[in-house]
């Protein structure tokens, strides 16, 4: 294929569910059956539409590597906006004007895959989920348009399309998550999630406006090249950094990152396929798209930044999990924790570790998803079998024993479990391998603190293991702790059931590598290496790995040796060496370091995350199974720490107590302020205007009007009394005063 | 002695027209008043007959005067019936003292 077909393609694949929205929220009830067979058929043919992209971008040949693009990448700009003026950049003069466009590269490819794929199984899931909702229709018009933003943050080559499509997403995941906004809480889910997200965005876009101000594009080939030549942002390197950690606040609302990680478990209240689509697979997907996006420009000091949000993350999610009751509250919380995994990754400088992580596990996480969907489902059913509207479906309490009702659901969920948990054969082994191999690496080579992110990494491994195979014990083995529901509990339809195969299907190792214990052998890693760093000497400088790691080899030595200084090393960097090369992957000594030092630490890492995955596992079949260890004697024996991991950390009393009442007493206080001065002060000032404005009509009534009105009268009257006295009734005065008006006339006429 | 020409008519007719007035003006008593217009009238038409005979010999002026006369014995009629009227009324021909429609 070649790559005019390519863009129309993926053009095609960018419109297609923006048509399906449209057509669904005009024309929906009219359509056969809602329009749900519409739309799911037009997104399935979206998938297809993307495999073959994923086909041909594959196919392409190589071509040399553009600055911080993974291989071949297809380009295409159009001009936006003219300012018809110039600005000066770092020396050159250049016409000030915005740049929109597409990129297609294999970060892209995949990413269109996923998101298509993800997209049309839930559409599918939902024909049955969503069965006899009042809003159908328009539920899969909002998948249709939340599929279109995805995809148009997937797509883009420059920062400001991206902010849109990102803005876009927000909008979508407002109306999918608050889609009963009847009832109270998913309303006010809804819009935590919207307002949080507001909150990295506005660090996301004082980012975007850094560079632009100071690179007068949009355009991250364009950003990079200028990073890669040394044009750092108002001239330091600290304005770099500010912008990669202000990109990065995006990803930290979108991602659900720790501290603004809270929205993404109270969005759980809406319709579980939604779940399975934007907490899973799609949305929370987006930020780590983002900083893998923005990876090259992201310097030593933002990375830092970034591997210690993710780890803190991965770490806080996961220990409240292991608490949660609710079964999509649990999934939510390792969603959470496995976004820190993906952005510890990314910030160790494991790119493809992180980049990997998130395909694998928007196929596993999705499938738990759609699995907790039908489990709810069914219990729904159950529940309403008996009248009973008060018990919660989704409490594994009141669930057990569900694999005999539903062999499928348990099946695909139980390979979706052993596939989070890093059980080898399934693809989550192959992911977290990659990501611990790359926190070991960057624990060894910095040494001193950071040898607490692979230390996190492999403790939230074993966690992780712990509290999802909890989920599955107490949701489908033993005995079901509310008989009376169990009975009525039955196997999901078959439009339900096809989704959550196909998914567990893409949770096994074939699909990424024929090695089931090598993830970097496989297909997916090789053709995905990490794009070369464009900040050189600003990246991490690991000397001590250095020192460490002696056998550097033969190509590495010489660049090995110039990492301790930094001007050295940008030169190494960004010389034509580069370009001449070809396909420059890594280029940064530190880079080829860190590099090295992954595939050295390959091995034990993924021995000791083995080894913590199955003990998790074992931990939780001691406890939940043969109850060799009672929870609740555990529970209550540390009952402070229990009720802190239950209240979630009380990051949601502190925001509500820190930010949200003050911040709402602030504003009530300045909308009272305004309403005093300003509202008030206008109305009673057009008030007083007005009785001004009408004393002066008054008096103008008073002494103009009527003073003509009674002038005249009066001098009416004054002549009358005047001339009334000529009006004697006396014939003779009569008489004298016409000859004098006789005398008078003929004086005057003659 | 001069020859009696137009000029000693029309003295006489504004002697006569003077006399008219001054008893209209001077008169209180309503059957002098109309003696007064009288005189005017007559005054009048002592001024078209001698006007109309020396002016060419057309009969104009006699015949407006015949008319005048007409017109002067229907007006003392209806005057002195008026008159007669008033006294009636007011037990008194003082034009003064006739004052009711005044105010």
């Amino acid at each position: 294929m070649t790559a005019d077909t390519l863009l129309t393609l993926v053009l095609i694949i960018l419109f297609i569910p923006l048509f399906s929205f449209a057509l669904l929220l005009a024309f929906g009830k009219r359509l056969p059956r809602n329009g749900d067979t519409i739309a799911t058929g037009l997104m399935f043919l979206n998938l297809g539409l993307a495999l073959a992209v994923l086909y041909g971008v594959y196919a392409l040949p190589e071509t040399p590597a553009i600055h911080g693009f993974s291989l071949t990448p297809i380009q295409m700009n159009f001009q936006w906006v003219d300012f018809h003026t110039t600005i000066t950049v770092f020396g050159n003069t250049i016409p000030l004007q915005i740049e929109l466009g597409i990129l297609i590269d294999r970060l892209v490819a995949i990413m269109l895959v996923v998101v298509t794929l993800i997209t049309a199984v839930v559409h599918l899931f939902s024909i049955g989920y969503m069965h006899g909702d009042p809003k159908y229709h328009r539920f899969f018009a909002y998948l249709g348009v939340f599929a279109f933003s995805m995809l148009g943050i997937v797509i883009t080559n420059n920062l400001l399309l991206m902010y849109a499509a990102w803005e876009l997403v927000g909008l979508s995941s407002y109306l999918l998550i608050g889609f009963w906004y009847e009832k109270p809480r998913p309303g006010y889910a809804a819009t935590k999630a919207f307002l949080m997200n507001r909150v990295g965005d506005i660090g996301m876009w004082t980012g975007i406006m850094i560079l632009f101000t100071s690179y007068g594009t949009f355009r991250f080939d364009e950003i990079f090249a200028h990073i890669a030549a040394g044009h750092l942002p108002f001239g330091s390197e600290a304005w770099l950094t500010a912008a990669g950690i202000l990109i990065f606040m995006g990803a930290i609302g979108k991602s659900a990152q720790f501290p603004l990680h809270t929205w993404l478990p109270d969005a759980m209240e809406g319709p579980t396929p939604v779940s399975a689509l934007i907490h899973a697979a799609t949305m929370v997907a987006a930020g780590v798209y983002l900083v893998a996006r923005t990876f090259p420009m992201m310097s030593g000091g933002a990375l830092i930044v970034i591997a210690s949000i993710g780890t803190i993350t991965a770490f806080v999610a996961a220990t409240i999990a292991i608490v949660q009751n609710d079964i999509k509250k649990v999934l939510a919380y390792s969603t959470v924790s496995q976004l820190g995994y993906m952005i510890l990754a990314l910030g160790v400088g494991a790119f493809t570790a992180g980049f990997f992580h998130l395909v694998t596990h928007a196929m596993f996480k999705a499938c738990l998803f759609l699995g907790s969907g039908s489990v709810i489902h069914g219990m729904h059913h159950g529940l309403h079998k008996i009248h009973d509207h008060d018990t919660d479906a989704q409490d594994i309490r009141n669930m057990g024993g569900l694999a005999k009702k539903m062999p499928v659901t348990f099946a695909t969920f139980l390979i979706a479990t052993l596939a989070i948990s890093g059980v080898p054969l399934f693809s989550g082994f192959l992911s977290k391998d990659e990501i611990l191999a790359g926190a070991w690496a960057f624990g060894g080579l910095r040494g001193e603190l950071a040898v607490i992110v692979p230390w996190v990494g492999f403790f939230v491994a074993a966690l992780t293991a712990f509290y999802m195979f909890r989920v599955v014990i107490l949701t489908f083995l033993g005995e079901s702790k509310r008989p009376d529901i169990y009975e009525h509990v039955h196997e999901s339809p078959m439009t339900m059931k096809i989704p959550i195969i196909v998914l567990a299907t893409l949770s096994i190792f074939i699909f990424f590598s024929f090695n089931p214990f090598s993830g970097p052998s496989g297909w997916f890693v090789k053709s995905l290496p990490a794009p070369a760093t464009v900040t050189g000497g600003n990246w991490y400088q690991f000397a001590h790995g250095e020192a460490t790691h002696g056998e550097v080899t033969q190509g590495e030595a010489s660049h090995g040796a110039a990492t301790d200084v930094a001007v050295e090393g940008e030169e190494s960097v960004h010389g034509e060496s580069m370009t001449d090369e070809g396909v420059a992957v890594v280029a940064n000594p530190s880079q080829e370091a860190f590099e090295h030092a992954v595939h050295e630490s390959h091995i034990p890492a993924m021995i000791t995350s083995l080894i913590l995955a199955l003990s998790g596992i074992g931990l939780a079949f001691l406890v939940y199974r043969r109850r060799m260890i009672d929870p609740d004697r555990v529970a209550a024996r540390v009952a402070p720490l229990h009720r802190f991991l239950l209240n979630k950390w009380y990051f949601d009393e502190i925001y509500e107590d820190w930010v949200v009442v003050p911040g709402v007493h602030l504003i009530s206080r300045m909308m009272r302020w305004f309403d005093t001065y300003v509202i008030d002060g206008a109305v009673n000032g057009v008030a007083s205007l007005t009785t001004w404005q009408s004393r002066l009509s008054g008096l103008f009534d008073k002494w103009v009007v009527d003073g003509a009105v009674n002038g005249a009268a009066y001098v009416v009257g004054f002549f009358g009394i005047l001339l009334r006295k000529t009006q004697t009734g006396k014939i003779q005065a009569y008489i004298a005063f016409l000859l004098a008006g006789v005398v008078v006339l003929f004086y005057v006429f003659r | 002695m001069m020859e009696i020409g137009l000029s000693h008519y029309l003295v006489v007719s504004a002697v006569l027209f003077c006399l008219g007035i001054l008893a209209l003006a001077t008169r209180r008593n309503a059957v002098l008043m109309l003696m007064g217009i009288e005189f005017i009238l007559n005054s009048a038409n002592i001024n078209l007959i001698a006007f109309s005979h020396y002016q060419g010999l057309n009969l104009e002026g006699h015949v407006f005067a015949l008319f005048v006369i007409i017109l002067a014995a229907a007006e003392a009629a209806v005057a002195l019936a008026i008159v007669l009227h008033v006294y009636r009324m007011n037990n008194t021909v003082d034009a003064d003292r006739i004052s009711r429609l005044k105010e």
